[in-house]
């Protein structure tokens, strides 16, 4: 349970930043529920995860794309994510991989606390919002093989 | 989904230009096909250029500047003031105090060449900083920082330089992280740039705030970088992507 942290900031109005996240829940390793209950698309997801400027997930990972070439190699395989995780799994893993492994070296794309010498203009806001989070939830659990 | 961290050995930092595709390393020794050697000749020019205040060259005090060498293998250090200088900044507190000019501003072509001149008289040559006495504390400083995750991203220098040199981030190998090559002729940049132009560049990536070049929290992490490049030799002027 640590929706807590964002219902505590919320409550803050100093802390604008908290208002772009929404509350979630944790059970074991993964986030079930939708975040806002929104529908994920996987074609706006795949768009975010190639994005450079928004999801630049190739620049550690690889997905089964030939077309997309210079993928990174620091974080595994994306290539039969689906079949690995639950969609409750990869959200969690996507909105803060150091709530499972706290050595992730992986960003948390849905956080805003707890992190130091942020960049002025992104103080306060999360790498992706909660719609994009759910669109690249919905593109990786179709990666079934 | 997320990487496993795994341990780092000090055998595992490798030089500079280990890390440069085979053309790239070429083409670094080889100064007709290097632009960087470009600073270098004018920084030789500066150096034996007399400044309008009729105070004397850089040459006209420390001589030829082949007399420069191994100089930029101790940098940086602590100076007689108690202020922790790096090359760049050595050269600033000549031309105000000695020369009586204005400061040439840092990441101006102008300092870029001269510092450029005289680290390319350490060329080959192993880093060797002292990290006893007063520098201490900034070493300290500069151990700290590199190993603080920042920025929206929450990575420190450590995770990708010495966990990952090597890996690719796109299309780009990760290198030791050592500065070695410093001033650079990055094609990226079409042009050099100081190491605190780079650390700039790295802080931007993590979406970190990107401090002043000169600022005391670079410094001191340039101080923790030579002394990891201790014994590695420098490859200034570097040719980098």
């Amino acid at each position: 349970m640590r929706a807590f942290w964002f219902v505590a900031l919320a409550l803050l109005p100093a802390v604008v930043s908290a208002q772009n996240l929404v509350p979630f829940t944790v059970s074991g390793d993964s986030i079930e529920g939708a975040l806002e209950g929104r529908a994920g698309d996987a074609t706006r997801g795949e768009a975010v995860v190639k994005n450079r400027e928004t999801g630049n997930c190739l620049i550690c990972h690889t997905i089964p794309d030939r077309r997309e070439r210079f993928q990174g190699e620091l974080g595994p395989p994306l290539a039969g994510v689906g079949l690995r995780l639950t969609a409750g799994q990869i959200r969690l893993r996507l909105v803060d991989p150091t709530q499972v492994n706290d050595r992730a070296i992986m960003p948390a794309y849905y956080r805003v606390h707890g992190l130091v010498n942020v960049e002025p203009r992104h103080v306060g806001r999360p790498v992706l919002g909660a719609q994009e989070i759910e669109d690249v939830v919905s593109y990786l659990s179709g990666l079934k093989e | 989904m997320f990487a496993l961290v795994q341990p780092a050995f000090a055998s595992d930092i490798r030089p500079s230009r280990e890390f440069l595709s085979p053309e790239l390393r070429a083409q670094q020794d080889d100064p007709a096909r290097h632009p960087g050697w470009l600073w270098v000749e004018q920084g030789e020019a500066l150096w034996r250029a007399a400044p309008p205040s009729g105070q004397p060259s850089c040459g006209g005090c420390h001589g030829s500047v082949a007399g420069m060498r191994g100089v930029a293998t101790r940098y940086p250090a602590v100076s007689a003031e108690g202020a922790l200088l790096n090359l760049e900044l050595r050269i600033e507190q000549c031309r105000s105090q000695r020369q009586g000019e204005a400061p040439f501003g840092y990441e101006s072509e102008a300092l870029l060449s001269l510092t450029a001149a005289i680290a390319a008289r350490s060329r080959g040559l192993p880093m060797s900083v002292v990290t006893s006495g007063a520098a201490a504390a900034h070493l300290a400083e500069g151990t700290r920082l590199y190993s603080l995750r920042q920025g929206q991203l929450n990575l420190s220098c450590s995770q990708c330089h010495d966990d990952n040199a090597g890996r690719r981030l796109r299309g780009d190998v990760i290198s030791s992280g050592l500065g070695l090559g410093y001033p650079a002729y990055r094609l990226e940049w079409n042009g050099v740039g100081s190491l605190h132009r780079r650390l700039r560049a790295c802080a931007l990536g993590v979406r970190a705030a990107q401090l002043l070049p000169g600022s005391a929290e670079y410094l001191a992490l340039e101080l923790f970088l030579a002394d990891r490049a201790r014994g590695l030799t420098i490859e200034a002027p570097g040719l980098r992507r």
